[in-house]
């Protein structure tokens, strides 16, 4: 029955080395790896949260980055709107002021051809009368008898005029 | 649940069957006593697993019963006539005189040295008187388990250190193998049975038993020296093992355990009062459940050890028949043992598993908090 009979020996022989090696690995063993086990593993949870944390940042942050791209997007726009308006009122404006320039200098030419013609015209005017005025003195200065000899001279007179 | 009471009803199968298988072997240890004396009178060879059948007849009772019980000596293989025997210390406690020798000097059987006679295995003082001899030699089941022990400090320590050099990096060797196994432990049977709140006071204590009993179910399939000592199948190792759960339990149980178990709830008061029957069945319960976890790896282990001992018996059986059948019986005999070694294997496991997950449980029984607080 030695089988199932448990022997002094053996039971004391049992129960203090199992002791110790409990007390020993229990210290030296247990406690540093299921530490390190925990550690391992808060850090990996950790890491995980980190890692949602810093996705739905980045999530935010592109969120606003693209808000950011659609303003300046828009400013842009609005900018490029103004600079066609400006230029177009520029361009509407300079065609006006040039209109009004041309049409302005047009008057003042027309003015001055106008000025100029009746100075001109005054001056041919005076020519005229000058001339006519010689003329007139020639032909009396002359006194032809002779109506052929004053026809003749009146016509030597004339070709001597140049108009000038 | 379902996987505990799965457990449960494998090693309840496997027990009930395993109360057989005992009994028939301690049938066969019984008659044999009866032969014994005459047998020994005579020159005996041991018979051993290598089996060299030398002149005498082959018993195959006699041989397994050596296998599974505890010696003085470890006997490793016997060369023609040589028994390769690795002596181990004796040391005995007589008279209120510690006597401590070698196993070597006990010669036969009939050979004593300094007054002891080494006979069936146990040591008796030659001369008759009432005064017993208390004998804690370091047998074949010390020696074993010390080893054991040893390997268990040199494994865990090593992979503890791991653990404080490089406490964030990935596993790595046998850290990798164990780590599984303790997280396997935390989570799954200390955290589920014992609760979140009080799991790690008792974490060492499961993970040294587990390692404690798979290391030496594993190292008592191996039938080479220096393993193949059956350690977890020796009555007194596990008594011990049970016995210390069954302090732990005890020490560390609540007002509302011991509140449950003189006054049980959910029972008719006539099973209380006047008489005392579940109060009564509720203190046997206490001790009940640690002797159930002593039998059940006892005999799960050693059951184990008979079988594959009866499968390589039968080879030499036969073999004494003739020579020819033994060689023939010797294939399928093989067979089995293969057969068995891979279930003792899995055994091994779910042996360490049920201990170490029953433990807990009655850990869990004797902390939990009643829940109308």
């Amino acid at each position: 029955m030695e089988l199932i009979t448990p022997g002094l020996g053996l039971i004391f022989w049992m129960a203090l080395p199992f002791l110790i090696l409990l007390l020993i690995l229990r210290k030296f063993a247990w406690k540093p790896i299921l530490k390190a086990l925990k550690d391992r593993e808060s850090s990996i949870d950790d890491a995980l949260h980190a890692a949602d944390r810093a996705k739905e940042e980045m999530k935010q942050l592109q969120f606003s980055n693209e808000e950011l791209l659609h303003q300046a997007k828009d400013e842009r726009d609005a900018i490029l709107n103004d600079a066609r308006k400006v230029r177009d009122t520029i361009i509407e404006e300079s065609k006006d002021k040039a209109k009004e320039e041309a049409a302005r200098i047009i008057a003042s030419a027309k003015e001055s051809i106008q000025n100029e013609k009746m100075a001109a015209m005054t001056d041919l005017k005076n020519q005229l009368a000058e001339l006519s005025l010689e003329i007139a003195t020639r032909i009396l200065e002359h006194e032809l008898a002779d109506a052929r000899e004053q026809e003749a001279f009146v016509t030597q007179q004339l070709d001597k005029i140049h108009f000038n | 649940m379902i996987r505990t009471q799965n457990v449960r009803f494998f090693s309840f199968v496997s027990l009930f069957f395993l109360t057989f298988l005992c009994f028939s072997i301690l049938d066969v240890t019984g008659s044999e006593k009866s032969h014994g004396s005459k047998e020994l009178s005579s020159d005996t060879t041991f018979q051993h697993d290598e089996g060299l059948i030398v002149e005498q007849e082959f018993n195959a009772g006699k041989m397994i019963m050596e296998h599974v019980t505890d010696n003085h000596e470890w006997h490793i293989a016997t060369l023609g006539h040589t028994h390769v025997t690795l002596p181990l210390p004796i040391i005995l406690l007589y008279d209120g005189k510690v006597h401590a020798f070698w196993s070597s000097e006990f010669h036969n059987p009939n050979h004593s040295y300094k007054g002891f006679i080494l006979e069936h295995g146990k040591i008796r003082a030659e001369a008759e008187s009432d005064k017993t001899v208390y004998d804690f030699s370091i047998t074949k089941t010390v020696f074993a388990l010390l080893l054991s022990c040893f390997l268990l400090l040199w494994i865990f320590i090593s992979v503890a250190n791991r653990y404080k050099r490089n406490p964030k990096s990935a596993p790595k060797g046998m850290q990798s193998l164990l780590e599984p196994l303790i997280i396997f432990i935390r989570d799954d049977i200390a955290k589920s049975s014992i609760g979140e709140k009080k799991y790690e006071k008792f974490m060492p204590f499961l993970l040294t038993i587990f390692f404690f009993i798979l290391l030496n179910n594993v190292m008592g399939i191996i039938p080479i020296f220096p393993a193949g000592a059956n350690v977890t199948g020796n009555i007194a190792v596990t008594m011990v093992l049970a016995v210390f759960t069954l302090v732990l339990t005890t020490i560390n149980g609540n007002k509302h355990y011991w509140v449950d178990i003189i006054n049980t709830p959910g029972v008719p008061w006539w099973l209380k009062i006047p008489i005392p029957l579940m109060p009564v069945v509720e203190i046997i319960g206490i001790i009940t459940k640690p002797f159930v976890l002593m039998v059940r790896l006892f005999a799960n282990i050693t059951a184990g050890h008979i079988i594959i001992l009866g499968f390589v018996s039968l080879i030499f059986i036969f073999g004494s028949i003739s020579v020819a059948l033994g060689f023939g019986v010797s294939v399928v005999s093989v067979a089995f043992i293969v057969f068995m070694d891979l279930l003792e294997i899995l055994v091994a496991f779910i042996q360490a598993y049920v201990f170490t997950l029953l433990s807990a449980l009655y850990f869990g029984l004797a902390t939990i908090e009643p829940e109308n607080h």
